[in-house]
């Protein structure tokens, strides 16, 4: 099977797009995650509500409110490109903004039940052993949160790769800048004789998929292993 | 010393305890499940907060509510063993070891990383991960972890309550090993009395959240608060001996207790001088008025009864004096007026060789001159 360069292109910027979008969602996810079990502040339900909203939420509707946010003239968006020159409407970063939004419940959830099941007895051993709160939370509480991290890690990126309408919405299809898989499948879906890119794109897609799962159990089984929970 | 005075109330519990205890040896806070001995460790170790009190350890004080003055957990420099072990499950037995060693703050280094290999018998678990151990092997490894971080004081909450009594069985000489090997005060909670007599040798016993009676085992082993807790068939005097000396071809050693009272007790091969820990019970020990002739008993011990407490069961205790130590014997309250037993009485205490218990207790190392 020979893919074309567009193809080629769109397989790369999703790698791009997805990588992107875990590496900026993580580190905020596990902090949400945090808040929302061990934190004991008022709003914590709405912090709760707002973090699953894209969840529940038509992602075209999140693409839309991005582009009110983050457009141009958006209250956010605007101050980033005055100040920074960041734009991130129609651009790759923007599509790693909507993707990491629109994963961002999947992660927080998994990270965060790795958390309820972090063995609070386990910190307070640490802290008699002279661990003050961040040495606390780096040496002991992370690493028994990895298993979650992980698998939350994996689903956000998965879902990522295959995000569609908040990206179209937002950042619009352009060719090497974000389209995506999916965004060039449904370009090959609505262009004439486009039938056999479709198929080789849809492979490509499958392959990612099964490739992810395949790589999420083996890390998965060998931290529960070093662990000793398998 | 070890001085802690502290209340906390939480719902319907209710915390209000006060001990003193020396800065060496093992103190032994024993008390029924729910008694908060627990609870108390735990204000101790500063995992809980008290409403109010005060703690000092070695004259560090680590709580002053009145001043204003709460060090945290991971500032009292107080090893602390779990029930459960507690060990890092991402860490190798060494990394657990290393946890608490490469955070000891303080530069007094009391225990040696090889001192505590070799007193644990921790060498060939190095490497492996705490799951694979047993759970005998796993409280050795917390006990290593807790000495490694260099601590004031060392806090065992019931190390061998998740124990089988195999397990419990090997886990104890090495509690012993750390008692009269490394000058280390200790706190160690327990519901169990065998325990205490092996290792305590400073008792606080704990009733509904209140200390009820405190002070070197051999006198509150004779108070009638333990016995409220353990029963009256297993109250009996805890005495500290020295050995004589012992006979092989029969097995007995003859000891001494108090001034000039001698025992024999079965014991296995022990040097003169050697110190020895026995426990009378009660309910083993008769009250003769007359001096003891043509009987299998090997030790009369001549005394005078002291005091008579009156039990509830047509019972009573007779404390006996036998010269700088003391013994209780249980009653009838027959055979109490029959003797025409009173304070002041001269007696027998007859006890049989077979009932007595004694195990090896040296003396706690010495505490070493603060630097």
């Amino acid at each position: 099977m020979e893919f074309t360069a567009g193809e080629l292109d769109a397989l790369r910027l999703s790698f791009s797009v997805a990588s992107r979008s875990v590496l900026l969602s993580l580190p905020v996810a596990t902090l949400i995650a945090w808040l929302l079990v061990r934190g004991r502040f008022r709003g914590r339900f709405a912090l709760d509500a707002l973090v699953h909203l894209p969840l529940v939420l038509p992602p075209v509707v999140v693409g839309y409110l991005l582009l009110v946010i983050f457009g141009r003239r958006g209250p956010v968006g605007g101050w980033l490109h005055e100040h920074f020159g960041i734009q991130l409407a129609f651009t790759t970063a923007g599509a790693a903004l909507a993707t990491a939004v629109m994963s961002f419940p999947l992660m927080v959830r998994a990270i965060r039940l790795s958390l309820e099941a972090v063995d609070r007895g386990l910190e307070d051993a640490a802290r008699t052993l002279g661990a003050g709160p961040l040495d606390r939370f780096v040496s002991i509480t992370l690493p028994l949160m990895l298993p979650g991290i992980l698998a939350g890690a994996v689903t956000a990126f998965a879902a990522s790769l295959g995000e569609f309408g908040a990206v179209i919405t937002f950042v619009s299809n352009i060719p090497g800048e974000t389209r995506t898989l999916p965004l060039a499948l449904y370009t090959a879906i609505q262009t004439p004789d486009g039938d056999a890119a479709a198929a080789r794109i849809a492979v490509l897609s499958l392959v990612l998929g099964f490739g992810g799962l395949a790589l999420a159990e083996g890390l998965a089984r060998y931290v529960r292993r070093t662990l000793g929970q398998a | 010393m070890i001085h802690v005075d502290v209340a906390l109330r939480r719902g319907d519990f209710a915390l209000e305890a006060r001990f003193e205890a020396p800065g060496a040896g093992v103190v032994a806070l024993f008390g029924r499940s729910g008694c908060g001995k627990t609870t108390l460790v735990n204000l101790i170790g500063g995992l809980l907060r008290a409403d109010a009190g005060r703690i000092a350890i070695g004259g560090e004080v680590l709580l002053d509510t009145a001043a204003g003055r709460d060090v945290p957990p991971e500032r009292r420099e107080l090893g602390y063993v779990f029930q459960d072990a507690r060990l890092f499950p991402h860490l190798t037995v060494r990394g657990n070891l290393d946890y608490g060693r490469r955070r000891a703050r303080s530069r007094r280094q009391a225990v040696a990383f090889d001192d505590v290999i070799e007193l644990l018998a921790l060498a060939p678990l190095l490497g492996r991960r705490p799951y694979t151990l047993s759970g005998g092997e796993r409280q050795r490894v917390a006990l290593g972890r807790a000495l490694l971080a260099q601590p004031r004081a060392l806090l065992l909450d019931e190390p061998l309550a998740s124990l089988d009594a195999a397990r419990r069985e090997e886990v104890l000489p090495y509690l012993e090993a750390l008692r009269t090997r490394l000058a280390l005060p200790m706190i160690y909670v327990s519901h169990a009395f065998d325990e205490v007599l092996r290792l305590a040798t400073h008792l606080v016993v704990m009733d509904h959240g209140r200390v009820v009676a405190q002070g070197p085992l051999a006198d509150v082993s004779l108070d009638p608060a333990l016995t409220a807790i353990i029963g009256t068939g297993a109250t009996g005097a805890v005495l500290d001996a020295r050995v004589l000396e012992h006979d092989a071809a029969s097995g007995l050693a003859r000891i001494r207790v108090g001034r000039d009272a001698e025992l024999r007790v079965r014991a296995d091969a022990a040097a003169p001088g050697a110190p020895l820990r026995v426990q009378i019970l009660a309910r083993d020990v008769i009250v003769s008025v007359h001096p003891p002739q043509g009987l299998s008993v090997r030790n009369a011990l001549a005394g005078r009864i002291e005091s008579l407490a009156a039990q509830a069961d047509a019972t009573c205790s007779a404390l006996i004096d036998i010269g700088d130590a003391r013994l209780v014997a249980h009653l009838t309250r027959e055979a109490v007026d029959d003797l025409a037993l009173r304070p002041g009485s001269a007696v027998w205490a007859l006890v049989k060789s077979v009932s007595l218990r004694s195990h090896p207790f040296p003396d706690p190392a010495p505490r070493p001159v603060p630097a």
